[in-house]
């Protein structure tokens, strides 16, 4: 007979519903962020469509810009920023301090709750008409002059907001609160320190953000002069308001993926991490110094030259705590004994894609580079490799190192790793030849463009459409694992850390007993190791 | 083959080189890097493969040298590429001073662009070759942003205010020039082209279109059909404060604070006089806000800045370009 655990206790859909079960709580999200990102991924299709060729042709302007606003509010408030956190952190944060549950389980219910009530708002304003200001909704286009639906998406993104707040409040509480006993804060894994660091982010920053489009709001309903400078507002003080959230939030969506990264990188080397308080505190640098970098999107927006200057030298010092992690993790490959199942190919792929946005990172930090480069090709191609290459990576790294855990059941190994290289074959053809095109000139957000930039969209939407497929083939042998895939076990990795030393799946309360903490963190050389 | 495919946009400023320069740099920076990495993660999968499934390699905790090595060189690295990136900015956005100036104006979906001398453009700008030209830009709805890539500038035009940059063409020809602010439906038709010209062929160009009026003399009709005159008066005991020689000076304020008189602190004035009220006058002065068109505002501006011209062509009149709030 099968052991009890999280899945099999309950069948009835009320189970679910109204579970305090972090893991079952994580797949909601799960089921919920993966249709918000086939939403999201088939407005890419698209997008790249049209661009194939230099006349706007397959859909109208005001379509196009529909389409791109949404897949910009979709793909980042719907999917990346829950993506880790609400899945893999919710199912893994309890596990790997060893701990039941999170601190707050009923407030874990109700951010999935507030989650999908400003999911409905948003795509409500979708199926009526949708809106066309761009994700960033600047001032004075957003609050005086775009006739789409702007407001309930707005207050989508704000409602949504509230269950990051959530979140990140019960991780900061349920690290500092439950960890097990010997689990000092220098032992724990990487990943808890990336959701830690995170979860900061998440606290303060995101008021901001409402705050922000609460402003919005009310300068469009009520012609509250805030922005509006017929109004007496200042446009700009929107931008200001507006990337004080939104740069920190990029680091809300990478810093997660780092730690997926560390964990898997440790694992298929069978090492511990090289330099473990160097990565663990970089979350922290990065976390901290992101708040200081918004300006960076506004060298040419009418902001002071002085504040120009500060916030690009603050933006170069904001590259070296990532620049630390990337060499770090190459470090911890020396000397190792490393396999490359899939999601060691992920980890690698995302080393390299993250290398490629990190560095192209300082081409935008650099003031006079890019005023050439601002609002181009270029800005797009890079916040994908941060964002796509990067947290993506991650993300699907996460879900095949940990689907084991979650379901019980192994995913096909051979088909896993054909997809992480179609992912990544597909990843840089469509992104790569954007950053040509960038400095070329392409403008983003144009859905018709003169015809000497053809080749290089041709060139990306052709890789958008591997990409696709990349996409495609986890969703198909995830789902076909969960009846056919082969019983995974405890353990299938032989990895360390708290969660893999109980059932897969989890019974619901995790572990039958606290566990006492007596290592470092990736204390592989400690293993003992089954001969046979 | 390559004419449908390049991978660097022409040079066509004398900034354009300047950037390029530092674009090379930066991508020979990231080749390095980007090579180091890659080719460790590769060696190290290749030499260290897991030989056998209980291999279980000795522990390294790291190294404080090799720490500091990756954190302080590409920190000395960032930095030097800051201090050149901060000076090619401070380059682009200081005009020289005998920049030519053309006033711009964004609107949905179109560029409106008039030289000192009265001729307008619409999504098209001459100007000469080799010739400093400024932009003085504003916006007349939502926020636009002038770019030119074969110049390597770009400058958001935003409402409310002036924003400035400059150029100076070095080869004859014609360039893009787009939008890069996202400004609604026809967001990707709001482009246009620079059309660079031999100094003769602009000056003939320039007379081609008889009949527009200076700048400085539309925004002077303009004045006095306003009737700005009857207090901006220029003489001692005038309700409002002289204007001549005003523009660039520093302007003492009621409520103890300096300004300079720069295009938005004059635009302000107009618009929304009590907002910046001057040392020793009242504030009796009516908004013009919505009476007086972007365009209207650029050519009193130009009025005003004439005024100033005057003044300090004269200097003997009024001892110096200093005393110049005398008026003429």
């Amino acid at each position: 007979m099968e052991r009890i655990n999280y899945l099999n206790n309950n069948y009835g859909i009320a189970s679910w519903l109204f579970t305090k079960d972090h893991k079952r709580i994580a797949i909601l999200y799960l089921v919920s962020i993966t249709a918000f990102f086939f939403l999201g991924g088939m407005m890419a299709v698209l997008i790249r469509l049209e661009l194939l060729t230099p006349a706007g042709d397959l859909v109208k302007a005001d379509s196009y810009n529909k389409l791109f606003t949404m897949h910009g509010i979709i793909m980042i408030f719907f999917f990346l920023v829950p993506s880790i956190p609400a899945v893999l952190g919710n199912f893994l944060v309890p596990m790997m301090i060893g701990a039941r549950d999170l601190a707050f389980p009923r407030l874990n219910l109700m951010s999935w709750y507030v989650f999908m009530i400003g999911g409905i708002f948003s795509l409500y304003a979708v199926v009526t008409g949708g809106v066309d200001t761009g994700w960033t909704f600047y001032t004075p286009y957003s609050t005086a002059a775009a006739t789409t639906k702007v407001i309930p998406t707005a207050l989508g993104i704000f409602v949504t907001g509230f269950s990051s707040i959530l979140t990140g409040l019960n991780f900061i509480v349920t690290i500092h609160r439950m960890r097990a006993p010997g689990l000092t804060w220098f032992r724990l894994p990487l990943f808890i320190w990336a959701n830690y660091a995170t979860s900061l982010i998440m606290i303060l920053g995101t008021p901001v953000l409402a705050i922000t489009i609460a402003l919005v709001g009310l300068e469009r309903a009520f012609h509250i002069g805030i922005f509006d400078p017929t109004l007496g507002g200042d446009p700009v003080l929107f931008q200001h308001l507006f990337w004080f959230y939104s740069h920190p939030a990029v680091y809300i969506m990478i810093l997660p993926s780092m730690g997926v990264i560390s964990e898997i990188i440790c694992c298929f080397s069978r090492k511990g991490i090289f330099g473990y308080s160097f990565v663990a505190i970089s979350s922290l640098a990065i976390a901290l110094l992101g708040f200081l970098v918004w300006g960076h999107h506004m060298f040419v927006s009418s902001q002071s030259p002085y504040a120009g200057l500060i916030f690009s030298v603050l933006s170069f010092a904001v590259a070296i705590p990532s620049a630390v992690k990337v060499f770090n993790w190459t470090a911890t490959l020396y000397k190792g004994a490393i396999s490359f199942e899939a999601p060691m190919l992920y980890a690698m792929g995302f080393i390299g894609l993250f290398t490629i946005g990190g560095l192209t990172g300082l081409f935008l930090a650099s003031l006079g580079l890019d005023v050439h480069v601002h609002d181009t090709y270029f800005v797009v191609a890079h916040f994908h490799y941060i964002m796509v290459g990067g947290a993506i990576m991650g993300y699907l790294g996460g879900m095949h190192f940990w689907w084991p855990k979650i379901t019980g059941r192994l995913y096909p190994e051979g088909w896993a790793r054909i997809a992480a290289a179609v992912v990544f074959l597909g990843f840089n053809l469509t992104f790569f030849p954007q950053f040509l095109l960038g400095y070329l000139g392409m403008p983003r957000r144009y859905y018709a463009y003169p015809d000497e930039f053809q080749v290089l969209n041709v060139m990306s939407t052709a890789g958008a459409s591997i990409l696709a497929v990349g996409y495609l083939l986890p969703a198909c042998y995830f789902l076909w694992s969960l009846r056919y895939g082969p019983i995974a076990g405890g353990n299938p990795w032989q990895a360390r850390g708290l969660e893999w030393n109980t059932p897969s799946p989890p019974p619901t309360e995790n572990f039958d007993q606290t566990p006492v903490v007596t290592e470092e963190a990736y204390a592989y050389a400690l293993q003992e190791v089954k001969v046979g | 083959m390559f004419e449908n495919f390049p991978l660097f946009p022409q040079q066509a400023s004398t900034l354009a080189s300047k950037v390029d320069g530092l674009y090379y740099f930066l991508i020979l920076v990231s080749l390095f890097f980007g090579i180091l990495i890659a080719s460790a993660v590769i060696y190290f999968g290749v030499r260290y493969r897991r030989r056998s499934a209980t291999q279980r390699p000795a522990e390294i905790h790291g190294s404080l040298a090799l720490e500091l090595v990756w954190t302080l060189i590409p920190f000395g690295i960032a930095m030097v590429i800051f201090g050149w990136s901060a000076n090619i900015y401070l380059q682009i956005i200081r005009p020289p001073d005998d920049a030519m100036p053309i006033f711009v104006v964004g609107k949905q979906w179109m560029w409106k662009l008039q030289h000192l001398e009265g001729r307008r453009e619409i999504n098209e700008l001459h100007v000469p070759v080799n010739r400093p030209v400024k932009l003085i830009m504003t916006s007349e709805d939502v926020i636009h942003s002038f770019f030119v890539p074969a110049f390597r500038i770009k400058q958001d035009a935003v409402p409310g205010r002036y924003t400035t940059q400059w150029f100076e063409a070095t080869k004859v020809g014609t360039y893009h020039l787009f939008c890069t602010e996202y400004c609604g439906t026809e967001h990707s038709g709001m482009i246009g082209r620079i059309v660079v010209m031999e100094e003769a062929d602009y000056q003939s160009w320039l007379a081609g279109d008889g009949g527009q009026m200076p700048l400085p003399k539309a925004g002077e009709a303009l004045f006095t059909q306003l009737g700005c005159a009857s207090c901006h008066a220029g003489t001692s005991g005038a309700r409002g404060p002289a204007l001549a020689g005003l523009y660039g000076k520093k302007v003492q304020l009621a409520d103890g604070r300096t300004v300079v008189a720069d295009e938005t602190y004059l635009r302000e004035s107009i618009v929304n006089p009590h907002a910046k009220m001057v040392a020793g006058y009242q504030p009796i002065m009516p908004t013009f806000q919505g009476l007086v068109s972007e365009d209207g505002l650029l050519q009193l501006l130009a009025y005003i800045k004439s005024l100033g011209e005057e003044a300090a062509a004269n200097p003997a009149n009024d001892g110096g370009a200093a005393a110049a709030p005398h008026g003429s």
